[in-house]
Formats: C-alpha cells, sequence, structure tokens
C-alpha cells in the first residue's frame, strides 16, 4: 500500500491539472467572454453586457439552433435503429470473433474524421464513385445531385458517429442475462413480448448512453455540415466557428457556445436523473 | 390416456462430440414428486432444459401429457421452470414478476391481481408486492422464482437446485415448504439436485443418474436400502465396502468369505461358487461390542478391530474402526435410552472392539471394477 499511495496521489493530480488547464479554464473564459463587449484588436472588450444572449433569441439564430436540434436528433435515430440490431448480432456472434468485429467498428476512429468526411465529398460528388457505380449499372441515366443535400449530411454524421450509439448498446447488450430471456420463454412470452417487456428496458441505459454520445457532438459537428452540406445548411457550430473565425465577435461565439454547452449539460442531468431511476431495486 | 405424465423414450444428447444424456427412459406419475439426483455434469439439468423446451433432444421421443414434444418451443409448453439462479427479472416489481406469465396469457385487471396476490400469500409473500428482487433475501427471491413459476398452473413444475444458494437452516425449511406446497397444488414436480439427503427426504420417487444414464429409479427407501450399482450405493449415503468371494451358493443364501470369517448372506442376484461379490452396510447398521461384552462363541462370528477416530456428533458418535484385516469402517452410533449398554458410548482411540452388522440389511453386489 505505501507504493501505491504516491503513485494514486500523482494520478489524481494529473488528471486534476489536467482538467483544471484544458476544461475548466478555457470554458470559464468563453463563459466570462459571452458576458464582455466587442472590442477592437483584443476582440473583447471589458464592458459588461447581456446582449449578446439578446442576440442570440434572434428567430434567425433560433432556426438554426433548431436545424441543428433536427440533424442531430435525426442522426441520432438512424444511429440507433442501425446500431440496436447491429450490437445485438455482435453479442450474438460466436465469442472468439467478437473481438475483432469490435475492431473493425472502432478500425475509423485511426483516421481523422475530417479526413473521413473528405472521403465522403469524393463518393458522393456529382461524379464521384457512388454515382459512377450507378451509372455504369445503369440504374440511373445522369448523376444524381448527392453532394451539399441534407441527406448527405446526415449520412456524413451517421458515418462518423455511428460507433458512438454500437459501443454503449454492444455493452449492456453483452451483459443482458440470457436466462432472463429463457426465463420470459419459459413463461409463455413471444419474440415481441420479450423484446419489450425484457430485453428493451434492461438496456434502456446503454439506448440512453449511445443516444447522448451521438446526439451531443452531432450538435456541434461543423465540418460535416460545411463538407458535405455546402453553406447551405447553417448549424450551431458553423455559426460558433464563423463568429471566432470570419466575423471575429468572440463574444457573440461565446454566448452561443455557453448555450450550446448548458443545453448539452441539461441532457446529461437528466439522462443522470433517469438513470438513478432505472437502477433503484435492481439486482446487484 | 396413459398414467404418465412425462415420458422420456431413448432420449439422447450431446454437445459437440460429448454426449450428454445416452438413452435416458424416464416415466413420470401425474402428482409426483420425482428428484433426479447425481453429481454435477450427469446430465440431470440438461433432462430439464429438453422438457422445458430451451433445447431439442438429439434422439428418442419426450411426450407430456400426451403431447410429443418434438417441435413445440418452450413458450408453448404446460411447464415452468424454477431456474437455479432465480433468474427474475431485475427492472420488475415481485408483483409485476408474477404477473409476467398470466400477462402474457391475456389476464388483466381484478382477476389478475387477485391471482398474482393469492400466490404471493401462498409463497408469504404479499407484503412485498411492491420490490424489487434486489431488495429482497436470497430466501425470498427464491419464494418469488416459485409464485412466478406456480401461478401460470404448469402440468409440471421444473425445479433445477432451486435451493443450492441459500444456507443449511433455510434450505431445511424451504424443502418441508416445498413439498407441502406440491401437495397442496398437486404437480407433478421435477426436482434436480445433487444433495442426496435432500432427494431423499422430498421426493416419491428418485432417479440416480450418473454420465448421463440412470443408474437406478425407484422410491428413497429402495434407492437407500437396496442400492441397485455401487455407484448408486456410494452416490446415496455412506457406505462401507468390505470385498468378497461366494464359497458355498444356496439361492438365494450364499456363504461368503470376507477374510478369515465366512458368513451366511441372503441376496436377491444370482452367484456362482468362486464369484467375487462386494458386502456393503451402512454405518448406521453397523453394531460395535465391547471387548468384555458377548461370548466366546458369539465373538467367533464378529470381526476384531481397533477404534480409530471417535467422532462426537450430538444426537449420535460416528466412529471410525479399523478391521484386523486392514478395511476401515464407519459406523454411527445412535444415543439409545432403552439400552443401558448402548448409553456409553465412551469409546477411546486404540480400544479394541469388535464389530458385526445387522444380518440381512446388507447389500451384496457383483463385483465391479
Amino acid at each position: 500500500m505505501r507504493i501505491r499511495e504516491p503513485f494514486k496521489l500523482a494520478a489524481v493530480g494529473v488528471i486534476g491539472f489536467w482538467l483544471m488547464a484544458f476544461a475548466l479554464l478555457p470554458n470559464l473564459l468563453v463563459a466570462v467572454a459571452s458576458l464582455l463587449e466587442r472590442g477592437g484588436d483584443e476582440f473583447v472588450a471589458p464592458i459588461l453586457t447581456l446582449d449578446n444572449y439578446r442576440r442570440l433569441l434572434d428567430l434567425l439564430y433560433l432556426g438554426v439552433l433548431l436545424d441543428s436540434l433536427w440533424l442531430a436528433a435525426a442522426t441520432t435515430l438512424l444511429c440507433l435503429l442501425l446500431g440496436y440490431p447491429f450490437a445485438y448480432l455482435l453479442t450474438r456472434m460466436p465469442a472468439r470473433w467478437r473481438p475483432l468485429l469490435l475492431l473493425l467498428v472502432i478500425v475509423p476512429f485511426w483516421t481523422s474524421s475530417l479526413v473521413r468526411t473528405y472521403a465522403m465529398v469524393i463518393l458522393l460528388q456529382t461524379n464521384g464513385w457512388l454515382n459512377q457505380l450507378l451509372l455504369n449499372l445503369g440504374w440511373i441515366a445522369e448523376p444524381l445531385e448527392l453532394l451539399y443535400t441534407e441527406p448527405a449530411v446526415i449520412a456524413g454524421m451517421l458515418y462518423a458517429l455511428l460507433p458512438f450509439m454500437i459501443l454503449p448498446l454492444y455493452a449492456v447488450l453483452e451483459k443482458l442475462d440470457r436466462r432472463l430471456i429463457e426465463a420470459a420463454r419459459d413463461l409463455g412470452a413471444g419474440r415481441v413480448t420479450i423484446f419489450r417487456r425484457i430485453i428493451l428496458p434492461l438496456t434502456l441505459p446503454g439506448i440512453v448512453a449511445g443516444c447522448l454520445l451521438t446526439f451531443l457532438p452531432g450538435l456541434g459537428m461543423f465540418y460535416v455540415a460545411d463538407l458535405l452540406g455546402g453553406a447551405r445548411t447553417m448549424l450551431v457550430g458553423n455559426l460558433i466557428r464563423d463568429q471566432f473565425l470570419s466575423a471575429r465577435d468572440w463574444p457573440f461565439g461565446a454566448a452561443a457556445s455557453v448555450l450550446l454547452t448548458v443545453l448539452m449539460g441539461l441532457l446529461l442531468w437528466a439522462y443522470y436523473l433517469s438513470a438513478r431511476r432505472a437502477n433503484r431495486g435492481a439486482l446487484p | 390416456m396413459s398414467e404418465w405424465v412425462i415420458e422420456l423414450r431413448n432420449v439422447s444428447k450431446a454437445y459437440a462430440a460429448h454426449a450428454v444424456l445416452r438413452n435416458v427412459s424416464l416415466q413420470v406419475r401425474a402428482g409426483e414428486f420425482l428428484t433426479l439426483l447425481g453429481p454435477s455434469g450427469c446430465g440431470k439439468t440438461t433432462i430439464l432444459r429438453l422438457l422445458a423446451g430451451f433445447e431439442p433432444a438429439d434422439g428418442g421421443e419426450i411426450v407430456i401429457g400426451g403431447q410429443d414434444m418434438r417441435t413445440l418451443p418452450p413458450e408453448q409448453r404446460q411447464v415452468n421452470t424454477v431456474f437455479q439462479s432465480y433468474a427474475l427479472f431485475p427492472h420488475l416489481t415481485v408483483f409485476e414478476n408474477v404477473a409476467f406469465g398470466p400477462r402474457v396469457k391475456g389476464v388483466k385487471g381484478a382477476a389478475l391481481r387477485e391471482r398474482v396476490m393469492d400466490t404471493l400469500r401462498m409463497v408469504k409473500l404479499e407484503d412485498f408486492a411492491g420490490r424489487k428482487p434486489g431488495q429482497l433475501s436470497g430466501g425470498q427471491q427464491q419464494r418469488v422464482a416459485i409464485a412466478r413459476a406456480v401461478v401460470n398452473q404448469p402440468r409440471v413444475l421444473l425445479l433445477d437446485e432451486p435451493l443450492s444458494a441459500l444456507d443449511y437452516k433455510l434450505r431445511k425449511a424451504m424443502q418441508l415448504e416445498l413439498k407441502q406446497l406440491q401437495r397442496r397444488l398437486g404437480i407433478t414436480f421435477i426436482f434436480v439436485t445433487h444433495d442426496q439427503e435432500e432427494a431423499l427426504s422430498m421426493s416419491d420417487r428418485v432417479a440416480v443418474m450418473n454420465a448421463g444414464r440412470i443408474e437406478q429409479f425407484g422410491t428413497p427407501r429402495q434407492i437407500y436400502e437396496v442400492p441397485a450399482n455401487l455407484f448408486v450405493a456410494r452416490f446415496v449415503g455412506e457406505i462401507n465396502n468390505l470385498s468378497g468371494r461366494v464359497v458355498a451358493a444356496a439361492p438365494p443364501r450364499y456363504d461368503i468369505r470376507l477374510h478369515d470369517r465366512v458368513i451366511n448372506l441372503k441376496s436377491p442376484y444370482v452367484f456362482g461358487v468362486g464369484d467375487r461379490v462386494h458386502v456393503l452396510v451402512r454405518p448406521e447398521d453397523v453394531r460395535i461390542w465391547r471387548e468384555h461384552e458377548g461370548s466366546a462363541e458369539e465373538r467367533a462370528v464378529l470381526f476384531p478391530a481397533v477404534v480409530e477416530a471417535v467422532v462426537y456428533k450430538g444426537s449420535t458418535v460416528d466412529l471410525a474402526i479399523r478391521l484386523d484385516s486392514g478395511d476401515v469402517l464407519s459406523t454411527t452410533q445412535f444415543f439409545n435410552e432403552d439400552d443401558q449398554a448402548l448409553m456409553n458410548l465412551d469409546f477411546r482411540e486404540g480400544e479394541r472392539v469388535f464389530v458385526d452388522w445387522v444380518r440381512d440389511w446388507e447389500t451384496i453386489l457383483p463385483h465391479e471394477e
């Protein structure tokens, strides 16, 4: 124990420092900036104001927020519909194949998601691979307009986020006690009843976790909308980036960031509450 | 309609190349409490899984209530299982766990409530209806598992080592309760255990299994008193095994040489002169004579021996006795108030004694390697 105490202290210290320096401090800076006025050369002027938040209530920006919520929600739903059966099938595979299949789910992470999004452009553009394939097969007479559409944005986000849905679902489905399913069959339940009354409620924590892990990043993924959606879709992520990099209105960009952070915080809090309720009285 | 509620005919089952059941045949009467007894891996749980329908048999026939089970999935069988791990639904309350089966069959509202609460009352859990399984003790979870199964009024209840997770005292109490419940409900129970005491005390009939076969099928008394072979004799209770040889045969009586003694014993088996046999004696049937007891001619048929170990057990005294021939016998001596000689069980280790056993209570079996 004596040897382990300093190690524990060092580990906690490093993590604590890391979180303070690279998570808490920047967020505090953003929160402070959002309450200041736009300045000249220094980007912010030290005058307190709520003006930035008032501007966010503008219909234009509310529309941006709603668009972002809609895209993230649609992506999340698609991820869930694809990811749930996928994760379920993974758990049904022979045990010695599962690590390899999980690895295949994770492999895309080894490449930057920006690079992967560019790859999607090559696939989807007017003379891209997908159109070429469909033309060669004779299924279409002229190239489809795939790139710079909302479905393209959703496809790009789906591709980037699907593993975040599959992994938590796999974790809960893997843990699911097969004997409970046998018990339900023994009591006369058919497939639909077993899924609805046993499997779904018992995997709900994984579903919620997966949805959060796709929905929250989905809200801020500006580069996917940029590259695959063209200039047509303006999302919260794009808005923030533009305020900082193009419009040079740091306080307003900061206010939008704070709004996004608060929104995500609320969702996480809701998740925490639901998880606590689900755990009450559960078997150890 | 045959008198059997369950019939297994030449059922076999293998996992990969490993045979788990080899040509098992078994018939169960309606309302019977039948126990499958055997060491782990003997195939007893596999029989339950085949009956419940979780797995198909490789060969043979399974008939429940006159109906061939081959193509019937578990959800359509009139059997219910009490699982070893209970397999209670952790996210549902006790009430909802018990209501699961009836709900699936379309029972609703007041009728459902009444039926579930009646069953919970039967297992004395009516005050726990709103709890989740995780908030119950092991014994209470066990009762929920039983209630969840019997509420469906199955033809047959399958119980897979349901008491093995409980402590000794609770297990004893639950044995009694299960037996009473079975009598009250009139449901056929098929009970799996590796605990021979549990099997003997609860069952109408016991099937002793080993390595995928049924070694003996009979009443607890038959199993204990007339074991069919060495495996059953050894597995069900403790038994002393003496090797002997037949020196004279006049069926059903035989003269058998045990070391330097020849004794005349009775057996339903037919032996020839020169055959090697096992003479099996239960510890409680062994009698011990102290050095000063008995006359000289009485001693001529007794086995001289030395007390090796004395274990006081409260209601009995267990002795390990080494015969002069080298065999060690275990014996159980009961305190007997009517017999002053036996009241005095203060044997010393190293004491010289003479032993025999209650004649005709032994079992003689053909020699097995």
